[in-house]
């Protein structure tokens, strides 16, 4: 991890931790606890998509696999909610992996096809199989996560449990991005063809990385599942991939700190949008589009454009100095 | 500061003094605030829009006849986009940021589902205005949640007893695989094994399909002697017309999600002779005038028909229900959350668009299969059906 | 089922597969000059069968004369799309381009949520609504206007790309965009036709299935989604292959429906065309070889 990136890990702490002192009011931070939950997701993604360059448009299908599995353990065969985040976890991984090697063979809008195929067909058996899953009613009852002796139950406790998580996973991204592994993946980026002739496991990186992304989609579902305590197919369809694949891009994917950037603004947007009433879909269209003709490569892009700026000014004004 | 600024600061100052005397001293006694949430965009938005429009012509009628006992009726509408987890952001917000007394909504069965372990938890009583039974059962569970359109169940065995009264006992059903469709397939299930009843055939589809003619082929070539379809737009429009050019004449019966009469109005002729259980509300002309409901639903339909140039709906219906149960307790007790929860769900007689409701602790709903009337449509046309 | 039934099935397949080739068509066209895949395609399809209700029947217009001025707006609408959104920027990535269609579709459907409402309407069908009867199985005079309009608009398309100038131009543009620029192709101006043609297209699907489908404007989505399935099984950049593909989809979805489970219809359709792109990564009329030049 370079300074750049501890600097920046130190600010979002610093943040997160100042946050609930000044907001209060636990809707704002059951806003954040979303933002996290969508947090974990894109961070994933943007490995997958800006690092490794491959697109996904079925990770709803991971998210719902994380709530689902948690959500019918605990409900049905009388798991603890924490043991049942790690099953879930490890099921997330083998259908990822299955699925993975087929799918990741393939390219461009194919690879973009195969993947919302895919999520579609979780979707469908989610609706379809009424005796297992509650079928397109969903089910509740779903009990709140036990830490010892805390019961995650208020907003803030919440927070606390799902930013946690964040850090922990965003800590161990960018460890992975500054390993011989994240060297590999950039080069995939680059050119796959590149990088298989320079013996990288271009196959295998592609699938490990998937797999990953995939595990934190899992963890963000259990805790939905465990938080909101009630799932149904809706918050688990083609909307949902997109939107997610939407944050990474609009906050830029040539870093993970752009997954955050993005998942911030379009999780905030909607609520900061209440007033517009019924246009709010219509200033949330426009917003999405303005940001990006303008900023094509990302809000991230727009800052690191703007720092540029401001060291070529400063370079200038040394210049006329000297 | 420049002077210039200055001059404004004070101007600015003197603006916001001003602003606060007056309203101080307009504002006799503190508003009542009410949320609502609806599905006002997204894919349920058909059943928000009238929802929405119902509960603001509500609060002008109110507000213009002085208010609750001289307090005025402050609604802060939000949108769940039919989004469970908009609705939770939605809910916290009502509850925390705004401090609403009660809630009215949300319009879809999933999205009050997530809701409800909220309200619970933050005591406020939450008036659903979805079909789903498990919003109100079990009871205990839900302390402060109550629901105004009537049960699907009841529905389900209106539809029955009248097949039985055909001398019919072989029914196909089609069902929308949307969370409404599910829940009336499960109790279709349910109620056709207790009412000797033979389901024999089971089909579903999603909610884009446009043609339903593959699974009409397969009800088509069972002994099947009359169709239920159970789901929302824009199928009921779509099976009929399914049905009309596959020449199936057995009798089509949809569900109570068809209250509305521009559905009839697209299937056309093929629309013709369906029959659906429905509140009184869809067919207030044909009601006698000694009916009690009469004058409520005559009131409702004129209001909503001229105000905003559109057939009323029962969904709106549920709505309107929904926030004069709030305003009746309001009125009885006063801006007080478990007081506003207990007169509620003590109410007895309360004559609304759904039905006459009767709440007790064992029962949330407080309707029986009684608020329904059995209608047809005839001519493109909601009437009672006769027999 | 008896072999009338088979032929019912086959009906419904190709009524709706049609509808589905006709949007895929609309996809391959843009992918083609530009290669993105174009999100707002179904939103296309909406506005031209909500324009077109409007006319009818608010506007009380004959169908003939509606049908043309509903392609033009919707060609307008595409046009402009192009060059307020797509046009102003100098070297966008390819997933930009595919977030800004995203957001446009955002706006279309919140547009026609606001000028039409929520309801859904319906159109009236172009001739009789009398079933046809064909070896025992029913077919909707519709459903031979619409298989009438596929045939029109794929020979248009055939003639234009192969005796025009212009469509000449455009596949030029489809196999190299810089060779055919430095042959004198101005690639900006086909690209906002290749936006404006892919919007008529959808337009006329859109208007062709509103009487038998209604419409209302949460409708684009699925289309698309459908259409898009169609456009990638029969080979991007093909739109012979997306008409196939829109049949197939379409009966293989029927005839599950009618015979195997309707709960699992879509789920069957998207296995075959999961095992179809795992077996030809190109889809089915697709070049791996064309596929390799393209950027994504």
């Amino acid at each position: 991890m370079g300074a750049k990136n501890r600097i920046s890990l130190g600010v979002l702490v610093g943040g997160l931790v100042l946050l609930p002192l000044f907001m209060r009011n636990p809707y704002y931070i059951g806003v954040m606890v979303f933002i996290g939950l969508y947090s974990l997701i894109t961070i994933g993604l943007s490995l997958l998509m800006g690092y490794a360059g491959q697109i996904s448009l079925g990770h709803a299908a991971f998210f719902a696999t994380g709530a689902y599995t948690s959500g019918i353990l605990t409900t049905k065969a009388g798991f603890a909610p924490v043991p049942a985040f790690f099953t879930a976890i490890l099921l997330t991984a083998c259908v990822a992996f299955l699925i993975g090697i087929p799918t990741l063979r393939l390219k461009g809008h194919y690879l973009a096809m195969a993947t919302l195929g895919f999520g579609q067909i979780v979707y469908i058996i989610l609706n379809a199989s009424v005796e297992f899953t509650g079928g397109p009613s969903g089910f509740g009852e779903i009990p709140r996560i036990q830490l010892g002796s805390i019961l995650i139950e208020s907003q803030i406790s919440r927070y606390c449990l799902v930013w946690s998580l964040v850090i922990l996973v965003l800590i161990f991204s960018l460890n992975l991005i500054n390993s011989r592994v994240g060297r590999a993946l950039r080069s995939i980026h680059g050119s796959e063809l590149a990088a298989n002739a320079m013996g990288v496991n271009t196959s295998k990186h592609k699938i490990q990385v998937f797999v990953l992304s995939a595990i934190y989609a899992s963890m963000a579902g259990s805790l939905y599942a465990h938080f909101v305590t009630f799932i149904s197919p809706s918050s688990f369809d083609l909307k949902f991939s997109i939107l997610v694949v939407t944050m990474v891009v609009v906050g830029g994917m040539s870093s993970v700190w752009g997954a955050l950037v993005g998942t911030f603004l379009l999780g905030l947007l909607p609520e900061l949008l209440r007033n517009f009433r019924d246009y709010d879909i219509l200033v949330y269209g426009f917003v999405l589009l303005l940001i990006m003709v303008f900023t094509p490569e990302g809000l991230i892009g727009l800052i690191d454009r703007l720092k540029g700026a401001q060291e070529k000014r400063s370079l200038k004004a040394q210049a006329k100095l000297s | 500061m420049s002077g210039l600024n200055r001059k404004w600061t004070v101007v600015i100052c003197l603006l916001a003094a001003f602003s606060l005397l007056t309203s101080t001293c307009t504002k006799k006694k503190e508003a009542y605030k009410v949320g609502a949430i609806f599905a006002i965009t997204g894919p349920a938005s058909w059943l928000g829009e009238p929802e929405r429009n119902t509960v603001q012509m509500i609060v002008e009628q109110v507000n213009a006849e002085g208010g609750i006992n001289g307090h005025l009726l402050e609604l802060i509408i939000e949108d769940t986009v039919g989004d469970e987890t908009k609705t939770v952001n939605a809910v916290n917000k009502l509850i925390e940021k705004d401090n609403v007394l009660a809630i009215v909504g949300p319009s879809r069965s999933g999205t009050t589902m997530a809701v409800i372990p909220i309200v619970e938890k933050a005591k406020v009583p939450l008036i659903s205005c979805a079909a789903a039974e498990t919003i109100v059962e079990p009871v205990e569970q839900r302390h402060w949640v109550f629901k105004t359109p009537q049960k699907d169940s009841d529905a389900v065995i209106r539809i029955f007893e009248h097949i039985k009264s055909k001398g019919m006992s072989k029914v196909a059903i089609i069902t929308g695989t949307t969370g409404f469709g599910d829940a009336g397939r499960k109790q279709l299930k349910k109620y056709a094994a207790e009412m000797g009843i033979a389901i024999v055939a089971d089909e579903t589809y999603g909610p884009g399909d446009t043609d339903m003619t593959p699974q009409l082929m397969k009800i088509k070539a069972t002994d099947a002697q009359a169709l239920i379809n159970w789901s929302i737009v824009p199928a009921q429009a779509i099976v009929p017309k399914n049905m009309r050019q596959l020449g199936m004449t057995i009798p089509l019966y949809q569900s109570h999600g068809f209250g509305n009469i521009k559905y009839a109005e697209a299937a056309g002729e093929a629309g013709e002779g369906i029959i659906f259980p429905a509140g009184r509300l869809l067919a207030v002309d044909s009601l006698p005038d000694d009916h009690p409901q009469k004058a409520v639903l005559a009131r409702y339909k004129k209001d909503y028909e001229e105000k905003f140039k559109e057939p009323v709906s029962t969904f709106g219906g549920h709505a309107y229900d929904a926030l004069w149960l709030v305003i009746d307790a309001l009125k009885a007790v006063g801006p007080d959350r478990a007081k506003i929860r207990d007169h509620i769900e003590n109410r007895k007689g309360f004559i609304g668009t759904g039905g006459i409701f009767n709440f007790s602790p064992e029962d949330h709903n407080g309707l029986t299969k009684d608020a329904f009337e059995m209608l047809t449509v005839k001519s493109c046309k909601f009437t009672l059906l006769s027999e | 089922m008896g072999g009338s039934g088979i032929l019912q099935l086959i009906f419904s397949g190709i009524t709706i597969g049609s509808i589905y080739g006709l949007v895929a068509v609309g996809f391959d066209i843009i992918y083609n000059c530009t290669g993105i895949i174009n999100f707002a395609q179904g939103e296309f399809v909406m506005l031209g069968g909500m324009i077109m209700i409007s006319l009818v029947g608010a506007a009380d217009l004959p169908m003939w004369i509606s049908f043309p001025i509903a392609v033009f707006a919707v060609t307008l609408i595409g046009a402009l799309f192009e060059r307020l959104c797509i046009h102003p920027l100098k070297k966008p990535s390819i997933l930009t381009l595919i977030i800004i269609t995203i957001a446009a579709s955002i706006l279309f459907k919140g547009g026609a949520m606001f000028a039409w409402g929520k309801q859904t309407f319906s159109l009236p069908h172009f001739s009789s609504e009398r079933p046809i009867s064909i070896f025992g199985a029913t077919i909707l005079p519709q459903t031979v206007w619409i298989l009438g309009f596929i045939a029109v608009v794929v020979l248009l398309l055939a003639f234009f790309f192969k005796a025009t100038m212009v469509g000449k131009a455009m596949r030029a543009c489809a196999a190299n965009r810089s060779a055919a620029s430095l042959v004198g192709v101005n690639v900006k101006e086909i690209v906002l036709l290749s936006f404006a043609l892919s919007a008529a297209i959808g337009a006329v699907a859109g208007i062709i299935i509103a009487p038998i489908a209604l419409m209302d404007y949460e409708r684009g989505m699925i289309l698309g989604l459908k259409g898009f399935s169609a456009a990638v099984l029969g080979g991007l950049g093909n739109p012979v292959g997306a008409v196939v593909a829109g049949f197939l989809i379409g009966i293989v979805e029927a005839l599950c429906a009618g015979l195997l489970s309707s709960h699992y219809k879509d789920a069957v359709a998207l296995i075959v065309l999961l095992a179809v792109l795992f077996i030809r990564p190109s889809g089915l009329f697709g070049s791996l070889e064309a596929s390799r030049l393209k950027k994504f």
